[in-house]
């Protein structure tokens, strides 16, 4: 009985110590050829459209409906947001950033999650042209 | 009767919550026994119901309800509270215990299999028939108590899982290895195994809503089974099945799921039907806060 208690206090420990590991920028971790990687769908209206549904089912409670965030989760809208490569917001979206409460999606098919970073991009567009405009 | 009203009292809650919360699409495939790596998102909480309903040769049929509140406390760490009761026509229904598990992906990012860490503490009587998981020799001959000297026979079990899943090219693959000890008395470990296939039946969304469109199932198989004891390791008295999977996936976010399991083997039961009614309310302790509730 002891030992069953003490194997698991022993497992609970070594998964703490796993989780803690140091703070790392999620940008610095994305491979060089995911990086580069092209948006299949940008600009499609239909995926686009597709992803507008699916964001609105599976993100817009933490980043918002306009995807300027909410209660301490990030904004979509932000420069390094914005500035991210189609490839490095498809890494995030696969991986998550699970230290930082960021959860993984990779169970959503490929092109569902292409389809949701259509929409995050669109809809970063007219900001953009504000900014722009400034 | 009191136990009567409880179960119905959590039924209730079960199918009602749906009409109080956001509504949303679960991602998790299909399975019944088998867990994917798909942890619940932080925040989040997902309340299901699961029911079994089996007719045993040799025995009386029975049902077996679980309802299950799963809770993301961390985008790596997902912990679960199951409370279950069981009904046997012309005998009793009876609350047979709770469960209380945790999982840990011990690695932070994807990979070609994913590990994650399942421990699990139980207080069940043996007139549970949930069959959250089938383990050592479990199997039909169990099922032969009454049910007022099984629900006497409570069981305080440890459980541990390694869970290894991989998502390639829209499939979910999981394998299941468990592990289960009896802490009162001196029963030997037992050793079981949950594997699973599944896939949404297409890949890529459509722009317009829709009800019984191919985006909203998804397919898949289990198969699971016993791998005996520390003292008697192997298929000998073990019972196995294999259940194909269906869920749909409602337009205003409930998930439901079936599941018919055959058994492989005598020692198995002819057919084990599980179905399952799943809700997710997103950031869930978020709508108490002031100015946050939606």
């Amino acid at each position: 009985m002891r030992r069953i208690w003490a194997a698991a206090a022993l497992l609970g420990v070594a998964v703490m110590v796993c989780g803690a590991e140091v703070n790392q920028d999620w940008l610095k971790r994305v491979p060089a050829q995911v990086r580069a990687q092209v948006n299949p769908y940008r600009g499609q209206q239909r995926d686009i459209a597709a992803g507008a549904r699916m964001y609105a089912d599976y993100c817009a409670r933490c980043h918002g409906a306009d995807l300027q965030g909410t209660r301490g989760k990030p904004s979509l809208r932000s420069e390094v947001v914005q500035q991210a490569t189609d490839g490095e917001l498809f890494w995030l979206l696969k991986n998550g950033d699970l230290r930082h409460g960021m959860p993984s999606w990779s169970s959503l098919p490929e092109a569902e999650r292409w389809q949701i970073l259509a929409f995050v991009k669109s809809a970063q567009q007219p900001q953009r042209a504000d900014a722009s405009k400034r | 009767m009191r136990i009567c009203l409880r179960g119905l009292a959590l039924l209730a809650v079960t199918l009602v919550l749906p009409e109080l919360g956001h509504r949303v699409q679960a991602q998790e495939p299909p399975y019944f026994v088998t867990y994917s790596h798909a942890m619940e998102e932080p925040g989040n909480l997902e309340v299901e119901f699961k029911g079994t309903q089996a007719s045993p040769s040799g025995t009386h049929a029975f049902g077996g309800a679980t309802v299950e509140y799963e809770y993301g406390a961390k985008a790596w760490w997902t912990t679960e509270l199951y409370l279950s009761g069981e009904t046997t026509p012309r005998e009793s229904t009876v609350f047979t215990g709770f469960r209380w598990e945790n999982r840990f992906r011990p690695l932070m990012e994807e990979h070609r299999v994913n590990p994650v860490l399942y421990v699990e503490y139980e207080d069940v009587n043996t007139a549970d028939r949930s069959f959250l998981e089938v383990v050592g020799n479990d199997g039909v001959g169990d099922l032969q108590a009454p049910v007022r000297e099984a629900r006497a026979d409570v069981e305080r079990e440890m459980e541990m899982k390694l869970i290894l899943s991989s998502n390639a090219r829209g499939w979910n693959f999981s394998e299941n290895f468990m592990m289960e000890k009896n802490m009162m008395g001196g029963d030997p470990w037992e050793f079981g195994y949950a594997l699973g296939a599944s896939r949404p039946l297409t890949l890529r969304a459509g722009a317009r809503e829709c009800v019984l469109c191919r985006e909203r199932f998804a397919a898949g198989a289990e198969m699971y089974g016993g791998l005996g004891t520390t003292a008697s390791f192997g298929l000998k008295d073990t019972s196995h099945y294999v259940a194909p999977t269906l869920a749909y996936d409602a337009p205003r976010g409930t998930r439901f799921t079936f599941s018919p399991g055959f058994g492989l083997n005598g020692n198995s039961m002819g057919v084990l039907y599980r179905v399952g009614v799943q809700y997710e309310f997103q950031q869930f302790f978020s709508r108490f806060h002031r100015g946050e509730v939606r």
